[in-house]
């Protein structure tokens, strides 16, 4: 079976956001404040009012009505305080999109502007330890002596790692378009990773009850975590909508996205490893900084994975945060997980060298029995197996450990490898199954986001229902359609997946139709540490004199439970993979501190990896049987793809050219200098 | 983007006749539309210059006369440019994307504007953009702008760090190509690398061009003899500007000595980089890595990198010496 | 604003335009043709691809105004009604997607690209055109983006149908394995 909606894809008829045709459609244009932090001290819209084709312009000069509870980032035009450089502070409505831009000329906003402080550094007078991290860990963890460990390894590491900040940049800009009607009620065609919480994020910003807000979203391109939170695109379509009176489209431009749409925060990571003469560890320590804004507390949990991977008698992970006058990070691609194994795992790799041991051999010695953390058994842990089939089908047996002797004209050329891991989690949803016209219904209001959500959840309802996919037609990207969770943290499958199968069983008793609500299944998971793995195998070229580094050769073999659909999961992890790739070698947003500002904000500046960038990546999966995750016995696969590649391309580098690069990316010019 | 006249010309002499302050000559519209809806370029008239029948490419004495309007695909594709040009063709397809190439004109692609980051951004201060209010980039971020010729040693109000973006331009650079341009005055001929400027105290000239001055053709002298190639580096394998690259000839005597070399840069300064000294240096020396290395370091002598883009003058150095060793015989 | 004529996959339109409109809102926004993906704005993606006079271009950077008496091709353009390009079958069997979003034009980059002939960057020989290897198509489709990762997809799915002389999996059998 292939992709359900594929040939809507390939023909251009799938309706994105923006795409929904309505009559008397106004545009809409955020305008966006040039400070990172001050005060608008006086607003003049009359010479933009002037403007041929203007509508309406919404600022704070006349504070539109919202909810009492609009969260920080989406409660607009409120104030005149300035929390970063890009921060939206005003809109114009026009006819025409092309009027709505022209317009923002002619709008006069004053500031006073105030000293800002946008740079992450390991010394910052403001660091604090949050309450929690992402999305409710504990932000410090520490189990038997790590001064003892440290102190009696025979082999140590002690390093710091660091990762810039990176943007999502799903290919379709986040957009909306909102339609009131008669009677007060909201549509909003919106680019999101939920429908569900979408709506009720929006209602609650609006003030108004969810039940007047409809959200329907059946494509979305792309979001990778940017889409999982209400954007202010969406309000400021709602607002425009309203003061206009018409339907009004919003779509934020490339370089808007940089600012508003989230990313992932920059990290300094600090490892401490220590191990006996065999390898084995005798302590970990992983201390993180990462940042957030002055608006909203976000701390991404990049140590979790160390509470995860190894095992070691003495075990420490901290994380310290900054509120700095930046934009608030957010979601991206495995948040926690991705930054915080480039760290674990090059410090691995650097113990393994240190200790003469090959890294695959270091990893087994120190599997854990049970989660270090928290001494639960794993539902499944399958790493060993993974680093075997990948040692197996990249043919890493007879590899020579020597750093910078192989070489092909002028290509040095390394290999290396790293783990994988992401959680296997759900979250209460809510499905039902109908009798159609001699096929089922499902519905739920689950998000395809490119995942494939809409063909996997057709499978699992055809399992089911014990009949054929074909006679399975499954309705999702509707808030209208029962509530159900994000397409995020890799959960979306597990949790839409326990629901339709819940629904379908229900509907199988009834006989015509039956609905069901994981909740009560969700809050019984427990007794477990349920987790996905992996191992990524990778051959890299690197030319001395340029600096240029090219990956020949990229192999993933993970364990994740039962795999729904062979197509859907190959895809999803090499896409992951590729992005892990774009990681290693060329992502990096860069903060303008004089500006306090994020500097590179297009396609052609923020470099993500091109066609020409990806040759041979391939992704296998090991068999695995877990009977404590969810009816599928799956694990989700959206994520873990990414975790570990760019840890994995480090370590081939270093095998290359016997440079370590801790600093990503790995860039002609650290290869050079 | 504000409102603007649009007109397409009919031939060379209607176009430079429609020329008035505030217009701005049209070619594939890659750079200047992209720059227009940046707010960083602000016509109010644009005149089509792209149908003016400067399309072709046709042999001129041994050497070529090519269109201002031929697009950049079809000059890399052609039959005489991949046989007597291969820098050329190279440094041409090296550049943007398949789609922009089929788009971009030859006398665009010479006129596109620095990739500069704060240049592209108009809430930032830059003297190429905006005269005297100062060069943000020489304190920020720096890592992809200029090694050479640059004005940060200047005071406040002059300083600019911007490369020029073109690959094409590199190579011709390197060709001695003659730049043909008709304007309100007549026309005249430029030798490259002259078209460009380095930044001086006006940093927001480009070009030697003048107010309505229009480039009508590019044309190529006999080939060179020898090997010749175009290299560039960047981190993502395609589809980006250079951090350097190198447009670069050389032709060996019987005994082992150079007998001509060309040698221009990209990605290190305001204009196309002609690394004349490094040409002279080498010229009459033996072909040989260690004089590779010495006409490269001659040239690099009077680099002067900033922070955080000292890295390009290995890089340049490095890529030299390599290049110089594939094109021996 | 001007009065153009051009024909859009195949029937001529003539309208009046801001001479600041892209030839891309004229797509989507005045002519309902939404098939166009607008990804960036400023030809740095490529999802805005179509084919002018039969060659691929980025309609974002291309004036509406400047394409008076051209012919354009859309990705609703590329087969009939019916039917499937070969390359459009070919992303559907290859799974050559997966949000979509940049598949408009990767699928008409490719159309375009299969109609180029001459060297690339990576084309070790110049003097002959070289045969499209998956190395050569990797570097010819590097003006589409794809952040979603299908590259590995695309290069199948393309290398398919250019080793098929342009005519790759029969319309039918995707089109019944698309449902």
């Amino acid at each position: 079976m292939n992709r359900i909606e594929g040939r809507d894809k390939v023909t251009g008829h799938a309706r994105y956001a923006y795409e929904y045709p309505a009559d008397d459609v106004a545009y809409a244009y955020p305008v966006q404040s040039p400070v990172a932090r001050g005060t608008i001290t006086s607003f003049d819209a009359l010479g933009a009012l002037a403007m041929p084709g203007v509508i309406a312009v919404l600022s704070s000069a006349e504070p539109p009505e919202l909810g009492p509870d609009a969260s920080p980032e989406l409660a607009l035009f409120q104030g005149r305080e300035v929390a970063y450089h890009g921060q939206i502070v005003a809109a114009i409505v026009a006819e025409t999109l092309e009027a709505a831009r022209a317009a923002e000329k002619e709008l006069r906003i004053s500031y006073q502007a105030e000293p800002h402080d946008v740079r992450l550094r390991p010394d910052h007078p403001g660091l604090y330890a949050p309450d929690h991290v992402n999305p409710n860990f504990p932000t410090d963890t520490e189990q038997g002596d790590v001064t003892a460990g440290l102190a009696a390894a025979a082999f140590s590491v002690d390093a710091t790692y660091t990762t810039p900040a990176m943007h999502n940049n799903p290919m379709e800009p986040h957009a909306a378009m909102a339609v009131w009607d008669s009677a007060g009620a909201l549509t909003i065609y919106d680019s999101t990773q939920g429908p569900s919480a979408d709506r009720d994020t929006i209602a609650q910003a609006l003030g108004l009850p969810p039940e007047r807000v409809r959200v329907v979203s059946p494509h979305v391109g792309g979001g990778f975590g940017s889409k999982g939170t209400t954007r202010p695109h969406a309000i400021v379509a709602a607002l425009a909508a309203r003061a206009a009176c018409r339907p009004v489209k919003v779509a934020l431009t490339r370089q808007q996205m940089f600012d508003v749409t989230g990313y992932r925060t920059p990290t300094i990571q600090r490892l401490r490893l220590g191990a006996d003469g065999d390898g084995r560890l005798t302590a970990l320590v992983h201390d993180v900084v990462e940042q957030s804004s002055t608006l909203v507390e976000f701390a991404e949990q990049t140590a979790t994975p160390s509470r995860v991977m190894y095992a070691a008698p003495a075990l420490r992970t901290t994380h310290r945060l900054v509120r700095l006058d930046v934009p608030t990070p957010s979601w991206m691609r495995a948040p926690g997980e991705c930054p915080g194994m480039f760290a674990l795992e090059s410090a691995i790799d650097e113990l393994a060298i240190a200790a003469g041991l090959d890294p695959v051999e270091l990893r087994i010695r120190n599997e854990p029995g049970t989660e270090p953390e928290s001494g639960l058994p794993f539902s499944s842990r399958n790493l060993v197996g993974c680093l075997h089939e990948g040692a197996r089908r990249f043919g890493w047996e007879h590899r020579d450990p020597r750093p910078g002797i192989r070489r092909e004209g002028r290509w040095l050329i390394g290999t290396g490898v790293a783990a994988s891991t992401y959680p296997a989690r759900r979250r209460p949803s809510q499905a039902t199954a109908t009798v159609h016209n001699g096929g089922f219904v499902v519905r739920i209001a689950a998000a395809d986001i490119g995942t494939g959500a809409r063909t996997a959840l057709t499978r699992i309802a055809a399992q089911a229902l014990d009949t054929s996919a074909d006679r399975v037609r499954v309705e999702l990207g509707d808030s209208a359609l029962p509530a159900a969770s994000l397409a995020g943290g890799s959960m979306g499958t597990s949790s839409w997946g326990s629901a339709v199968v819940k629904a379908c069983e229900a509907m199988r008793k009834d006989g015509q139709t039956g609905h069901a609500d994981t909740t009560e299944d969700v809050n019984a998971d427990g007794g477990f540490a349920r987790h996905a793995f992996g191992a990524q195998f990778v051959e890299v070229r690197v030319d001395p004199l340029t600096g240029e580094v090219r990956v020949p050769r990229l192999l993933g073999v993970f364990a994740v439970g039962r795999v729904i659909d062979e197509t859907l999961a190959r895809s999803q992890l090499i896409g992951g993979m590729t992005m892990g790739l774009g990681m290693a070698l060329m992502e990096e947003t860069v903060m303008d501190e004089g500006s306090g500002s994020f500097l590179n904000h297009d396609l052609a500046q923020y470099h993500i990896a091109a066609c020409a960038d990806v040759q041979d990546i391939d992704a296998a999966w090991i068999s695995e049987e877990d009977a404590h995750l969810n009816p599928m016995g799956a694990k989700g696969i959206g994520e873990i793809g990414i975790v570990g590649t760019a840890a994995a391309v480090a370590n081939a580098v270093y095998h290359a050219t016997g440079r370590r690069v801790r600093d990503l990316p790995i860039t002609p010019a650290k290869l050079l200098d | 983007m504000r409102p603007f006249e649009y007109a397409r010309a009919r031939d060379t002499g209607d176009a430079v006749a429609r020329f008035r302050a505030g217009t701005m000559y049209l070619g594939g519209g890659t750079n200047l539309v992209d720059l227009m809806r940046l707010g960083v370029a602000e016509p109010d008239y644009l005149v089509d210059v792209s149908r003016l029948g400067a399309d072709q490419i046709e042999p001129s004495g041994d050497g070529l006369l090519i269109g201002a309007a031929v697009r950049n695909s079809d000059l890399a594709a052609h039959p005489l440019v991949r046989e007597g040009y291969p820098m050329l063709a190279r440094a041409v397809l090296a550049g943007a994307s398949g789609q922009v190439r089929n788009m971009a004109t030859v006398g665009g692609n010479l006129l596109q504007r620095t990739r500069c980051s704060y240049f592209q951004d108009v809430s930032k201060p830059c003297n190429k953009r905006q005269p005297g209010s100062g060069c943000p980039a020489i304190s920020g971020d720096h890592h992809s702008l200029a090694i050479l010729g640059h004005s940060a040693g200047l005071n406040e109000a002059a300083q600019c760090v911007a490369t020029h973006p073109s690959d094409m331009a590199v190579a011709l650079a390197a060709l001695d190509a003659l730049v043909h341009i008709t304007g309100p005055d007549g026309s005249r001929v430029v030798v490259m690398p002259g078209l460009h400027r380095l930044p001086g105290d006006e940093p927001d000239r480009d070009t030697v061009l003048r107010p309505g001055d229009l480039i009508t053709a590019v044309e190529l002298p006999p080939p060179l003899p020898g090997r010749s190639t175009y290299r560039k580096v960047r981190e993502r394998a395609s589809f980006a500007f250079a951090l350097v690259s190198l447009a670069a000839a050389l032709d060996v005597n019987g005994d082992g000595t150079v007998r001509g070399c060309r040698l221009a840069l990209g990605g290190v300064a305001h204009v196309p980089w002609r690394a004349a000294r490094a040409e002279r240096t080498l010229t009459g020396a033996p072909a040989t890595a260690e004089e590779f290395t010495r006409a490269a370091d001659a040239e690099l002598a009077e680099a002067e990198p900033l922070p955080r883009n000292g890295y390009k003058v290995t890089l340049a150095r490095n890529l030299i010496v390599a290049t110089l060793q594939e094109l021996l015989p | 604003m001007g009065e153009i004529t051009l024909r859009v996959n195949g029937t001529p339109r003539s309208l009046n335009v801001d001479s600041r409109t892209s030839l891309l809102d004229l797509l989507r926004e005045h002519l309902g043709l939404t098939g166009s993906k607008k990804g960036c704005d400023h030809g740095q993606c490529g999802a805005c691809t179509v084919l002018i006079d039969g060659r691929r271009a980025n309609s974002c950077l291309a004036l509406a105004v400047a394409q008076d008496g051209c012919d354009v091709t859309t990705v609703e353009g590329l087969a009939g009604e019916e039917t499937l390009h070969p390359l459009q079958a070919a992303f559907i069997e290859r799974d050559a997607f997966q949000c979509g979003y940049c598949t408009p034009g990767q699928l008409c980059s490719a159309a375009g690209m299969l109609d180029e002939a001459g060297p690339s960057a990576v084309t070790e020989d110049l003097a002959s055109d070289p045969a499209l290897t998956a190395e050569e198509i990797r570097e010819r489709m590097s003006g589409n983006l794809c952040r979603c990762g299908a590259y590995v997809n695309i290069v199948a799915a393309v290398s398919e149908v250019a080793a098929a002389g342009g005519r790759a999996a029969s319309d039918t059998a995707a089109a019944g394995a698309s449902r």
